[in-house]
């Protein structure tokens, strides 16, 4: 049976089909598989042996890999799926499962480590990571084979008893979709036969037949016991083969362990695995077809390494080799690869086995999911062809600092002429890559192969989306992006001035542009470079006002019906009237679920897009004199300018090495040269309306929102349409307030406007922020923006920190990041940033926060105007905690570094300065300010001074000041994957201040349930409801007596989430910060607008007893006064108002009610426990609390 | 010990007390309470199918907001059910009620198109539905004719009536320009019974917060006058059942509508008012009352004041009855 699915559904039918028990976590690009084992598990899909796997969530890879091992000394058929540092968290237990000759499979979708910057991209860093652990390792290079190599994985470990990694290319493979044919059950089941099962089931641990695995072996016995395995090593290769050949006679598709094509006395060979070995046959093919004597070796069994058929494949006529690996090993002789390939050719050379001892290169490619095109395939042949080759070299990149990157011809094409090649560029919320999907089911099912790669931003608001198709009469080979296309799809006339849009069209494409412009005025609207660039390659160009139609069938923004219909009627792939037809077919089927009107709306949006398409008639000549606007201000710095400003174009492959930094340092605030104008409607100040209270400054989660209060005569440079009133506070005559909202960076979520208190009198609706059309308002408020940007920012020592209306005058050091619109965790990192983010490190674990903390191109975090701000780190997501604690330890060891040195130089320094800093209080800001000035003193003292030890106390004089570490990070780390980490790290008693940003759900990778997912709630991996209560880390911190511990909800208390982070970060001792963040993935809207109402969810809550706000200081409990502060009153509604409104819960209701019910139930008498707990525990005495044992600090 | 058993459209009930749709219905801890408060039967809360449908686009659309944009998180959530799970949450208490409860539970249905009221009634019927009541309401614009609505409600009822076999009741409006010749033809289309009136809920205004606010007004007692009208009017012209709803405050007025004709007398504002149990004390009174006054049985009490339209003898009768209702509205109480 044919269908078009993407490598990780092709691998996991297989796996599910092959097994009994699936342990997993969530993992970028892996999680789409134990997504869909979940989904099928619990629908009740059974597998080849007639039952239904479970599936099992553990805390993380580490314990998905223990559970695994469990379950495979327990006799079942057993599986993961992961990636990257997952699969490094798996490899203790992977020698293990090897050491003990285990079958098992891990299916890996291949992606690189986190080194100098996390990427979830894919290459082979992380299976050539586990090569020594004694895993078999077998590859896919297309999604055909990631279905096809997993059966022959899962036979093989079974037959010869050593555990297999099956990996394919993170999302080259894992999310392409391809045409490919599935195997049916019967050829499972023919691959795996019964025996083979029973035999693994009677070596499973019995009471029935008791023996001992895992003993402690000495060195007496140790060695001779690891060499016992090199039998069923050696048999693995055949074992393989037989299964490759098994498969074959069933469905004719042949695999060997290596595989060679091209010419049968080729000179040159090339050795690769993974997606890049396709694109070297197809290239390969060409370059045969154009009379070279070339060869490519297709590596596909790599451990245990098949030197034999590596040797056999290679024709005896090979004179140069170059092996690629999709890897790096900094300081090594060369890539593994390579070495072994080395290796085997060398010593069958020196044994006399080969007569040629061929010239062997090794070279690096494709890191990160960088391109591998026919063109670089085509360039290895080059390189290899000169008199002489490089020894290692890179390809796909240009390395100006070590000179390995060689050149190549980007323009080849050798597609076949029968391919049709489109590209659709849209953004995220408008349908595109939805629309596109069906668009490829439509044309599978009229028989044609079909190929889909979606790439898509860095960003989780206003992303745009590019979708890569390819259809065609034969199977689709070519797993790169498509470089030169028939028909372009632009979705959004903005993106038309981005280079890849014209850049990647073929001379005479056709171009479906989506504007308001008809036919016969869009000419006029296009900047010149465009206009140009249409003109050279004879651009047929259509136009069709999608966005208009959308609004008018009532679609809202959700073009794409009507662009997929104009695409099928001008691209000419199938008859239009059959396409039509096809297309309202789709509609009825994927609308179907959401309802008759829905439907009609896309119907009458297909007849509407076929009256409403133009085609545009292109002049001879450049008519605009229009310029496209410049990425960045000409007066960013160089870095930006030449760096940055590339990425953000999508041109960042062409920035050769020398201008990267070389250990991962980026700089800080590049977000602010991003202007991004993705929201259409953004918030604008009524400064007459205004109480000047500062809500929506606070709540605001892109930090667009910024209050300065100025002395009114400064007015008198303003530009015309300023705004500003007087200032409302006591005792500051003569005083100006302007709340200046950066609308090019706004996101349009609604959260201000929802949190403003007032209303407009006669007009409820009007609050004193409102959301209005950028448009209309950009010019007068650039001008605005530069005006106030040049308003002195109030001095921090005379601000009020401790009510929200002060702290608006605090400057935001984290600001325009690329969180999801409304995002309930930004306000509170931001808080952090403006309270103490001057003297902050923050350490933060990877998820939602490192994101769009660290999401390059543009860095949020950013730095005050005295060039002070936050330093940012991400080491991973399980080690948050410790690598915090890491900070602390280091700082706390400068600091008694420095205060010894300053007491070492108290002559010279004079005692009264040395007094003065070691006695400084440090509290409040103008003792912090008064401390940084006594500090500026030591080091003007210490510049003259020329001892060791002077130089030595500069080196670590700042840590005189005290310094703020932040741990920050999600649930899923917390919760999670962290815990044990976190928990070591609140015991330490040293001063670090977690904040927890929970949303109940992993949200990066995609809603998977954590363990503080409620009890109810409905998530990925929890689809039919967790049946497990949220778990209660404020109490489990509490319990240690020596943790500040706060649960917060900014929407709920916004002046107790502002006292907790104040209260933590002076405590001297480590803080725990649980602060609700309300989140997409929660399923929440108002008015049509995803988590518009967040706020008012977070207050509902807390009013329902489901997030009760408390505080526990354990300074209180010093001093005999309970430590326990309940901050929120007895819940006055019930759970039901609160949950009701989130699609998590409300989903089950109709899913399954009577299983809602029971959950809605039991979650209720929850809520009631616990709140009867903190209601007892708010009236016990201190001593009934543990005490604070930590000696004198 | 006067014997309440009753008859509602061929349902053998134990007392003529039904519980009408009402928020208590929602669930089957809800409607348990009310049978153990001791109502001859429930009449569950109304399944609107345009809400239902709506509930699943909008659920479809939260599920898949934020999807297809960023990498990492292609969807938030597992699979969403769409339309084809509308009405699930609903079945499944009906059909848990149904199964595990002694009384009849009748379902009652507010369809928006043909297909949603005949697949609807007929899934009601397949959980277990003892009857269907059809919620005709919906608001026709100002376009429509009386004639119009009245056809629409009149095919709407034989499109339920073919397509299941369990006895279909019909909520009246009081609003039709002639409520009598409704009823007759509703009972041509086969309508097992008549339930007067419904009550709409009607929006209402916030004047501080200017705001419209959804408006649920529990019913009086004299709201009943009404329904009782036209009860003891058109009793004696139909064999349908006829069900009496609204303005139930005390066993009294249990008593009055069963006087004037009612089958069963339906109540939602006591036992929200006074919980679930309050319906033990109607039936008390009730019970009381009937032996205070010699009735040995619900039947002996039904119609007792109703009007007869037969000529003749009824021309008399027809006089008492004007007399009383002119009497009523001259501030004097009246039988009703």
């Amino acid at each position: 049976m044919r269908a078009t699915i993407d490598g990780n559904e092709a691998a996991v039918s297989v796996a599910y089909r092959l097994n009994e028990l699936c342990c997993i976590f969530p993992i970028t690009p892996s999680s789409p598989m134990a997504e869909l084992a979940d989904e099928w598990s619990a629908k009740g899909r059974q597998n080849i042996f007639g039952t239904v796997p479970s599936v099992v969530e553990m805390q993380s890879e580490g314990g998905a890999a223990g559970a695994l091992h469990g379950a495979l000394q327990g006799g079942a058929l057993s599986t993961t799926f992961t990636a990257s540092q997952g699969l490094l968290l798996m490899v203790p237990n992977m020698f293990k499962i090897a050491g003990e000759l285990t079958p098992a499979t891990i299916h890996v979708a291949a992606r690189s480590l986190a080194a100098q910057a996390l990427s979830i991209f894919g290459d082979h860093q992380d299976v050539m990571a586990v090569r020594e652990t004694g895993f078999a390792l077998l590859a896919s290079s297309s999604v055909q084979e990631a279905h096809d190599m997993a059966a022959i994985a899962q036979s093989a470990t079974l037959a010869s008893r050593v555990p297999f990694v099956h990996f394919f290319d993170g999302f080259r493979t894992s999310h392409e979709l391809n045409t490919i044919e599935l195997l049916s059950d019967d050829d499972l089941r023919a691959l795996v036969p019964g025996g083979l099962v029973l035999a693994h089931r009677q070596r499973a641990m019995s009471p029935e037949h008791p023996f001992i695995r895992g003993t402690s072996q000495n060195p007496d016995v140790y060695f001779q016991a690891r060499e016992t395995v090199n039998p069923y090593y050696e048999a693995v290769p055949a074992l393989v083969e037989e299964a490759m050949g098994k498969l074959a006679e069933r469905t004719g598709r042949s695999y060997h362990l290596v595989d060679y094509d091209g010419h049968p006395d080729a000179e040159q060979v090339v050795v690769a695995m993974g997606s890049g070995a396709e694109t070297l046959r197809e290239t390969v093919r060409h370059l045969v077809a154009s009379g070279e004597r070339v060869g490519v070796v297709t590596l596909r069994l790599y451990r245990p390494f098949p030197a034999d058929a590596l040797l056999g494949a290679l024709p005896p006529t090979v004179k140069r080799v170059a092996v690629l690996d999709r890897t790096k090993e900094p300081g090594s002789f060369g890539e593994p690869l390579f070495l072994d390939v080395l290796g085997a050719v060398a010593e069958a050379h020196a044994r006399g086995e080969r007569d040629v001892m061929p010239l062997v290169t090794g070279g690096r490619y494709g890191l990160s999911s960088k391109e591998f095109t026919p063109g670089m395939a085509a360039g290895v042949f080059a390189e290899l062809g000169r008199a002489e080759p490089r020894r290692r070299f890179t390809v796909g990149i240009t390395d100006d600092v070590s000179g390995t990157s060689i050149e190549y011809d980007a323009a080849l094409d050798i597609e076949p002429s029968g391919t049709l090649r489109a590209l659709f560029f849209g953004l995220g919320s408008d349908g595109t890559v939805g629309a596109n999907k069906n668009t490829i089911k439509i044309l599978g099912d009229e028989g044609l192969y079909a190929q889909g790669y979606f790439v898509y931003d860095s960003k989780k608001s206003g992303g745009y989306t590019t979708s890569h198709l390819r259809f065609g009469p034969d199977p689709i080979k070519a797993p790169y992006l498509v470089g030169k296309a028939g028909f372009i799809g632009c979705h959004r006339l903005g993106l038309i001035e981005r280079e890849e849009v014209l850049g990647r069209a073929a001379p005479g494409a056709t171009l479906l542009l989506n504007c308001e412009y008809p036919a016969d005025k869009v000419w006029e609207a296009l900047a010149r470079p465009v206009q140009e660039r249409m003109i050279e390659k004879r651009i047929q160009l259509y136009v069709v006002d999608a966005s208009r139609i959308a609004r008018d069938v009532g679609l809202g923004n959700r073009v794409n019906t009507v662009l997929q219909t104009c695409f099928f009627a001008i691209s000419g792939v199938l008859d239009q009237g059959r396409a039509i037809e096809k297309v309202k077919e789709a509609v009825r089927k994927t609308y179907g679920r959401r309802g008759q009107k829905v439907v009609d709306a896309n119907l009458a949006a297909v007849d509407r897009a076929l009256e409403g398409l133009g085609r545009a008639q292109i002049p001879g000549q450049v008519t605009s004199r229009s310029e496209l606007a410049p990425l960045v201000p000409a007066g960013a710095p160089d870095f930006v300018r030449e760096v940055t400003a590339l990425m953000m174009a999508g041109q960042g492959d062409a920035i050769p090495v020398s201008a990267l930094p070389a250990d991962g340092t980026w700089p800080v605030g590049t977000a602010a040269y991003e202007k991004r104008n993705i929201s259409d409607l953004v918030a604008e100040w009524d400064a007459g309306l205004c109480i000047q209270c500062g809500n929506c400054s606070f709540v605001c989660p892109h930090s667009v929102i910024r209050s300065k209060y100025y002395d009114s005569a400064k007015l008198a440079g303003a530009p015309a349409g300023f705004r500003s009133a007087p200032l409302n506070a006591r005792g500051l005559p003569e005083t100006s307030y302007t709340l200046q909202v950066y609308l090019e960076d706004c996101t349009g979520c609604g959260l201000c406007v929802e949190a403003c208190p007032v209303s407009a009198p006669g007009d409820p609706a009007r609050k004193a922020i409102n959301l209005s059309w950028r448009e209309a308002l950009l010019p007068v408020e650039r001008e605005s923006i530069a005006f106030f940007e040049s308003l002195p920012t109030a001095e921090r020592s005379r601000v009020d920190f401790g009510t929200v209306r002060g702290a608006q005058f605090l400057q935001p050091l984290f600001e325009f990041s690329g969180a999801c619109a409304g995002c309930g965790e930004t306000p509170y990192v931001k808080l952090v940033s403006q309270l103490f983010g001057d003297r902050a490190v923050v350490a933060n674990a990877t998820g939602c926060s490192s994101i769009y903390g660290g999401n390059l191109p543009t860095t949020p975090w950013t730095a005050n105007s005295e060039g002070r701000g936050p330093a940012w780190s991400n080491s991973l997501f399980e080690d948050n905690a410790e690598f915090g604690l890491g900070l602390r330890l280091a700082a706390d060891h400068h600091a008694a570094l420095a205060r010894e040195r300053l007491s070492q130089l108290r002559e010279a320094l004079g005692g009264d300065l040395v007094e003065g800093i070691l006695r400084a209080p440090q509290r409040s800001e103008s003792e912090l300010a008064a401390q940084r000035d006594r500090l500026r003193e030591l080091r003007r003292y210490l510049s003259v001074l020329d001892t060791p030890f002077a130089r030595d106390l500069e080196s670590v004089a700042e840590h005189l000041l005290r310094r703020s570490v932040w741990i920050i990070g999600g649930d899923g780390w917390a919760y999670d994957i962290g815990s044990a980490g976190l928990d070591h790290v609140l015991a330490s008693g040293r001063d670090v201040n977690v904040l927890v940003l929970d949303t109940e759900v992993y949200s990066n990778t995609g809603g998977q349930a954590s363990k503080a997912t409620p009890l109810g709630a409905v998530a990925k991996f929890a689809a039919a409801g967790k049946t497990a209560e949220k778990k209660d880390i404020a109490l489990q911190a509490i319990a240690y007596g020596s943790v500040y511990v706060a649960r917060v909800a900014m929407g709920a208390d916004p002046e107790q989430t502002l006292r907790a982070f104040r209260e933590a970060e002076a405590y001297d001792g480590p803080s725990l910060i649980i602060a609700y963040s309300h989140c997409i993935a929660h399923g929440i809207e108002k008015d049509g607008v995803i988590l518009r109402n967040g706020l008012d969810q977070q207050y509902k809550a807390v009013a329902s007893g489901h997030w009760p706000l408390l505080r526990y200081d354990p300074v209180l409990r010093s001093t005999g006064d309970n430590p326990f502060l309940l901050d929120s009153p007895r819940p006055r509604i019930g759970l039901g108002e609160y949950v009701g409104r989130e699609l998590r819960y409300s989903v089950l209701g109709r899913s399954d009610p009577v299983e809602a019910e029971r959950l809605a139930g039991l979650a209720q008498e929850a809520v009631d426990r616990r709140w009867a707990t903190y209601e007892e525990m708010a009236t016990r005495p201190a001593r009934r609390y543990a005490p604070d044992a930590r000696r004198e600090r | 010990m006067a014997d309440l058993s009753s008859n509602y459209m061929g349902l053998r009930l134990q007392n003529p007390l039904v519980a009408s749709a009402s928020p208590l219905s929602h669930t089957l801890a809800g409607i348990r309470s009310l049978v153990e408060g001791g109502v001859g039967a429930v009449v569950m809360h109304s399944l609107f199918e345009e809400e239902v449908a709506l509930e699943a686009e909008r659920q479809v659309a939260l599920a898949e907001a934020g999807s297809e944009s960023f990498a990492e998180s292609l969807s938030y959530f597992p699979e969403v059910p769409g339309v084809e799970a509308g009405g699930r949450r609903y079945l499944s208490v009906l059909e848990r009620a149904a199964t595990v409860l002694n009384v009849p539970v009748i379902a009652s249905l507010n369809g928006t198109t043909q297909k949603g009221w005949t697949r609807f009634a007929h899934q009601m019927e397949s959980a277990g539905a003892a009857a269907i009541e059809l919620n005709v309401y919906s608001s026709p614009g100002p376009e429509a004719s009386g004639r119009e609505v009245e056809e629409r409600h009149v095919e709407i009822l034989g499109l339920v009536k073919s397509s299941v076999s369990v006895p279909v009741a019909v909520k009246l409006s009081p609003y039709y320009s002639s409520v009598g010749e409704v009823a007759l033809r509703m009972e041509e289309a086969g309508a097992d019974a008549l339930v007067l009136f419904n009550r709409f809920l009607h929006p209402d205004i916030d004047p501080e917060t200017l705001q419209v606010v959804p408006g649920l007004g529990l019913s009086s007692a004299s709201e009943g006058r009404l329904a009782r009208t036209w009860i003891a009017l058109l009793r004696q012209r139909l064999d349908t059942s006829l069900a009496a709803s609204t303005g139930v405050d005390g066993p009294d007025d249990l008593a009055k509508y069963l006087l004037a004709g009612a089958d069963v007398v339906m109540t939602t504002s006591a036992l929200l008012r006074r919980g679930p149990d309050y319906a033990q004390v109607l039936l008390d009174g009730l019970s009381d009352w009937m032996s205070r006054k010699g009735f040995t049985s619900i039947a002996k009490v039904r119609g007792l004041l109703a009007a007869t339209p037969y000529p003749g003898q009824g021309a008399e009768e027809r006089a008492g009855y004007v007399a009383a209702l002119r009497a009523a509205n001259a501030n004097v109480a009246g039988p009703w």
